[in-house]
């Protein structure tokens, strides 16, 4: 199987303390990679780590590489912006702008230098017509986005990610925030994703990520204690910790 | 024992509700293994109260089975059980399954004895009533593997299921030449051969359990492989 990206024995400090350590894993391409493991385990700094969002923070320090098609995103002359448009990110918590629906899943293609209104038109609607959005939000596109549910603005924002059409797609907990059947739609809409975009996924949610998931990496203080695929991970996992950790167990 | 760390979960409530149904599997399990014994010795005493009360409690076991079916799927409705809660659910479903047709195996064995037997074809239930507690200890002892989730005790038991098809085909011998000597003694006999042949089914399942039990433990399905693979795996 191909991998998208590769995280090559990748550290990470912020100030002084370590939140990575010497992490190794691959992450195959139009597959939905979830990343599991307590609070604090470093998973979501793993996820920035694969678009160099870490980097945003202060007194943050790498050592290791990560790879996009086998070419190095540390290198001194990676363009921060199109790396970030190749690898897009979703949040835990919906973000859109306060602007118009439109003017949310526009944006992206317009910092771009896209002008055509025909061209703007086509790719919004595509991308609203990926996350399930379009039937929804197609009578009102110049209202406000705030106006929209919860479960709605993080499809939104999801359709903003991909509008750009981004290889990658990093996920922070994007169904946390969510009730039962925003979730679904969500978990609904990523397994579509997959066939296009090569899925990274920080979930709490053990069912979700057994769900959703082609493969499972837990982490626990900053480590990759196991990786495989995630029903061998839900059935018969290696690790006493990652066994202790998805049934619930204390560690 | 607690091999899997089965008590150690933060919810103390999936604690108890794995607790319990362990202990039922057990109950039911100890029910079964009584009936057995009961209905051997109503075979070897001719009893034929006995007998009857073997056949009228299989009914229990089936609602043995019932009760923790149901308990099985409330566990997963619930606690949606990943790794080893799955596996123990998925094994427990397996066991009473077969537990259950034990209780059936038994109850045909207990029919048995309802019937009378001349001293001629007394001689014949002694072989039976050999096979029989050969059954009964796998059974015992392949409850005793589950309590205690011992690979090795389950490991045995699988081995043991070859001697008993070898008593089995031996008692089946002597039956036949039984038959062809005194073609009159046939429908008795017949039973039984039923008996024998129910007797080598319950060591199948036996076998079946003691399967099972790996799979709890290893995480390694190891149906329809054979011995040597059965016990690489068991052992890695």
């Amino acid at each position: 199987m191909q991998s998208k990206l590769v995280v090559d024995n990748f550290s990470l400090w912020f100030s002084q303390q370590q939140v990575l350590d010497r992490i190794a894993l691959q992450i195959p391409a139009n597959r939905v990679t979830a990343l599991i493991g307590p609070s604090g385990c470093g998973k979501s700094s793993l996820l920035r780590a694969m678009n160099r969002m870490n980097e945003l923070m202060l007194e943050c320090r790498s050592e290791g590489d990560v790879q996009l098609d086998g070419q190095s995103i540390y290198r001194v002359d990676t363009d921060l912006a199109r790396l970030r448009c190749r690898v897009g990110m979703v949040f835990q918590k919906p973000n859109p702008f306060p602007k118009s629906v439109y003017d949310n899943v526009a944006f992206g293609l317009r910092l771009q230098g896209e002008r055509s209104h025909r061209r703007l038109d086509e790719q919004v609607e595509s991308a609203l017509k990926q996350v399930g959005l379009w039937s929804e939000v197609k009578q009102r596109l110049h209202q406000t986005a705030l106006s929209l549910s919860t479960g709605q603005q993080q499809r939104l924002v999801i359709a903003r990610a991909i509008a750009l059409q981004p290889e990658v797609l990093l996920l922070d907990e994007p169904a946390s925030a969510l009730d039962p059947i925003s979730t679904l739609k969500i978990e609904e809409l990523i397994y579509e994703l997959k066939a296009s975009y090569t899925v990274v996924i920080v979930t709490h949610n053990m069912q979700q990520a057994a769900r959703i998931s082609d493969f499972t990496a837990f982490l626990n203080q900053g480590r990759l204690v196991e990786w495989g695929e995630t029903h061998t991970i839900f059935t018969q996992p290696t690790s006493q910790h990652t066994e202790d950790y998805i049934t619930g167990r204390f560690g | 024992m607690d091999t899997l760390h089965l008590s150690r979960h933060i919810s103390s409530q999936f604690n108890e509700e794995i607790e319990q149904i362990r202990n039922h599997v057990m109950a039911m399990g100890g029910l079964v293994e009584q009936q057995l014994h009961q209905a051997l010795q109503a075979i070897a005493n001719a009893d034929s109260d006995k007998a009857q009360r073997v056949i009228d409690n299989d009914r229990q076991v089936n609602d043995w089975e019932l009760k923790i079916d149901h308990e099985c799927t409330r566990i997963i409705a619930k606690r949606q059980p990943a790794a080893s809660d799955l596996r123990l659910v998925m094994t427990i479903l397996k066991t009473i399954a077969d537990l259950e047709r034990i209780g059936d195996e038994t109850r045909r064995i207990a029919k048995v004895a309802l019937e009378s037997f001349n001293t001629e074809q007394q001689d014949l239930l002694v072989n039976l009533d050999n096979l029989g507690r050969h059954v009964w200890q796998m059974l015992h002892d392949v409850l005793d593997a589950f309590a205690r989730m011992d690979i090795e005790a389950a490991l045995s038991v699988y081995k043991e299921d070859k001697r008993v098809d070898r008593e089995y085909e031996a008692i089946t011998r002597q039956l036949m030449t039984y038959m062809i000597e005194d073609p009159r003694s046939i429908p008795k006999v017949m039973n039984v051969l039923w008996s024998a042949r129910s007797l080598e089914r319950i060591g199948d399942r036996c076998k079946n359990l003691s399967e099972y039990i790996i799979y709890l433990v290893k995480g390694k399905v190891v149906r329809h492989s054979n011995e040597s693979e059965l016990e690489r795996n068991a052992r890695s």
